[in-house]
């Protein structure tokens, strides 16, 4: 044993000569950071959701592709900064972000996209890019082209120690539960009212539903104005962790399709899915081949190569599972 | 017919008046290529205000301006570029913000016999091999503040020093400069996504890998996410980083998740000399904020160009290229020279975020690096 230990030191980098107990404690740290790491992927994945619910619902209820869905994502962060700026109570700034977002669904939906439900999908795609263009320049207009000040509410900032010594941010909890509780309110929504009942039934088969006597244009309405709300409430948690800045929407708009195309299209447990997938991928991803990559080369190219190669690893995800499952995880199938 | 050629000749005589008004009134045009719209805009903007104020401050009527916005695309900043020097007939080109928009747009420019102030992107290649007698950067090379950084890693004592930036060119120049100039062991290095907000799973690395500091290039929105979420994280290991994400336009935006960090820069508005004073009370008398660094380089670049036009004449590029070398202008800098490459050789300052009344915003407490120039010197042969 000794003899093994010394040869160890011998052939380590320089300052990597441990003695065991140091050894069993790093240990103990590297499955810390692991768990740690898994708790922010679950995080990443769970706002992915937000964004991913509203994006799916439209596309499965309306077949209409949003890319203005990200500029309802940054609607909901600036009103939340605006209202959190002017009254000091995030809970306010919460609800200000839903009604924001939800506003400004409906009414892009009633000026918009309520003729662009029978054109192509090209159409769709062009005149919702405009609208990310409208979205952009105007909120600039409004609010200048600085980034707006948007902080956790003291109560929660700081972190909390949690079983195994695992140090995490309250905050980040928090919107995990939020998260959740909306996942569940949606599986409720869809799964148990008569509002759901139309949902599903409008994805199946529109012409039907119109025939049977249900309002459709409400109904698209409304679902409109859900998804875009929820893209507000994303915008809004995460803006008070992150940045609040004209184009925050676009980036996040990207791995949202991408949740989507794997959860596939329409499906609400499938943009869970998805949305959780993706994010672990991406945090296990982004942390674990810096450091495979660091077995055999040095830490500088390590790191470069590893960071290059994680962020392709969402995509490599969604190719991987396009090619056994053509319409996603969840997809209804032709 | 009598009349016609009347006409054609008054129209000659007018045409090459105007000509010899051009070559010998001394007067200037400069197309300045700037982000405007888009996330980065916040930049363009306080260099266009900074350049214009200094126009108006010196009541230059001499210059004319054409201001374009590149919407942070290189293809857009090239097309501009090729529309001033062709149509628009621009004498000088300015403005750039970002170093791959400068790649794009300086080296053609320059080939077409155009001076180029640049009050913002230094990236190395234009600092090296790729120099050009016509190039002039105001501002710095990309590596001198991370340099300044490394500078003051070392004079703070930090041994075991954890560094990050995002995986792009000036990323990769950002930690190279930094290691150039620091001396103590490295805790950790990663490389992040370009335009990443969350930076919870490298928060973890950080806390989990014993360093004692954090050195970090995250300009802009990343910036502004990193320090909030840092904060959050309960890690309190010092954090130094350059200036960039310290400016005044984002400090707001970060709130008290920026006080006491410590951050590089060649210029701060409590710099103590009549131009940085006239400069700092007269931006805000003009626009209602305080002046960032963007705005200050702008401000330089704009009187480095008049100083030059007041002892040479466009028309006369080598003469014009002397003025612009002896760089004999007041700058808000204090010294100011240029090195052989027609980069500055500046003091570079270690700043702290504190709070003036409800403004966040710089103090100088200390000099990293003096009269510092850049490490491509020997390599531009011009």
């Amino acid at each position: 044993m000794p003899m093994s230990m010394s040869a160890r030191c011998s052939t380590d980098r320089p300052g990597g000569c441990k003695p065991p107990g140091q050894l069993g404690r790093r240990f103990l740290m590297s499955l810390v950071l692991l768990m740690e790491q898994a708790l922010n992927g679950l995080q990443f994945g769970i706002m992915l959701f937000l964004m991913a619910a509203g994006l799916t619902l439209i596309f499965g209820v309306m077949g209409l592709i949003n890319l203005a869905h990200g500029s309802l994502y940054m609607v909901g962060a600036f009103a939340a900064a605006a209202v959190a700026g002017w009254s000091g109570s995030f809970l306010l700034a919460l609800v200000a972000s839903l009604a924001a977002a939800a506003l400004a669904g409906t009414l892009i939906e009633l000026l918009v996209i309520r003729r662009l439900y029978d054109r192509g999908h090209l159409d769709q795609v062009l005149a919702t890019f405009a609208l990310i263009l409208i979205f952009s320049e105007s909120t600039r207009w409004v609010f200048g082209s600085f980034p707006l000040y948007l902080q956790v509410p003291a109560a929660l900032a700081g972190p909390i120690t949690l079983p195994g010594g695992i140090q995490y941010p309250v905050y980040r909890l928090l919107i995990i539960a939020v998260g959740l509780a909306v996942a569940a309110g949606l599986f409720l929504l869809i799964s148990r009212t008569r509002i759901g009942i139309r949902i599903r039934a409008g994805e199946n088969d529109r012409e039907m539903i119109a025939a049977l006597g249900v309002d459709i244009s409400r109904l698209y309405t409304l679902v409109f104005a859900l998804g875009a709300a929820l893209a507000g409430l994303a915008g809004a948690l995460v803006g008070a962790i992150q940045s609040v800045q004209v184009g925050m929407g676009e980036p996040v708009l990207i791995l949202a399709l991408v949740v989507i195309v794997i959860g596939g299209i329409g499906s609400i447990k499938g943009a869970l899915v998805g949305a959780l997938l993706v994010g672990l991928t991406d945090t296990l991803g982004g942390f674990l081949l810096p450091v495979l990559f660091g077995a055999f080369l040095e830490p500088s190219a390590a790191a470069s190569v590893g960071s290059a190669l994680a962020s392709m690893l969402i995509y490599i995800l969604m190719a991987g599972v396009l090619i056994f499952r053509p319409t996603g995880l969840y997809g209804a199938g032709t | 017919m009598k009349l016609k050629s009347l006409i054609l000749a008054a129209s000659m005589a007018a045409m090459a008046s105007g000509a010899f008004a051009a070559a010998h009134g001394g007067k200037v045009k400069v197309g300045m290529i700037t982000t405007l719209s888009g996330g980065g805009a916040g930049l363009g903007i306080d260099v266009r205000d900074g350049f214009m104020l200094a126009l108006k401050m010196a009541g230059a009527d001499n210059v004319e301006v054409v201001i374009e916005d590149d919407q942070r695309k290189p293809d857009i900043a090239v097309q501009l570029s090729d529309r001033m020097i062709q149509s628009d007939k621009v004498d000088v080109l300015t403005g750039i913000i970002w170093s791959n928009l400068a790649m794009a747009v300086v080296p053609a420019a320059t080939a077409q016999g155009k001076f180029y102030l640049s009050p913002n992107a230094g990236p190395s290649a234009l600092a090296g091999k790729g120099c050009s007698p016509l190039y002039f950067n105001v501002a710095w090379q990309n590596d001198n503040l991370h340099e300044a950084a490394g500078a003051y890693a070392n004079d703070a004592g930090f041994g075991k020093t954890f560094i990050l930036a995002p995986n792009y060119p000036a990323g990769k120049d950002a930690l190279t400069g930094f290691k150039r100039f620091y001396k103590g062991e490295l805790a950790g290095e990663l490389f992040t996504k370009l335009g990443q907000k969350d930076y919870a799973s490298e928060i973890a690395q950080i806390r989990a890998s014993g360093a004692d500091s954090v050195f970090f290039f995250l300009p802009g929105g990343m910036g502004i996410a990193f320090l909030k979420q840092y904060k959050g994280s309960g890690v309190d290991l010092p954090l130094v980083g350059p200036a960039f994400s310290f400016d005044q336009g984002i400090l707001q935006a970060v709130g008290d998740a920026a006080l006491g960090v410590k951050n590089t820069s060649q210029w701060n508005k409590d710099i103590d000399n009549p131009a940085n004073q006239a400069f700092v009370e007269g931006f805000q008398a003009e626009y209602g904020r305080l002046p960032s660094l963007y705005a200050s380089q702008g401000f330089d670049t704009a009187n480095l160009l008049l100083s030059a036009m007041e002892k040479a004449d466009i028309t006369d590029a080598a003469a014009f290229q002397a003025a612009l070398e002896a760089a004999e202008f007041d700058s808000v800098r204090g010294d100011f020279a240029f090195a052989s490459n027609h980069h500055p050789i500046q003091d570079i300052y270690v700043r702290e975020v504190i709070k003036e009344g409800d403004v966040f915003t710089n103090k100088i407490i200390g000099t990293a690096l003096e009269d510092y120039s850049n490490a491509y010197v020997d390599e531009c042969k011009m």
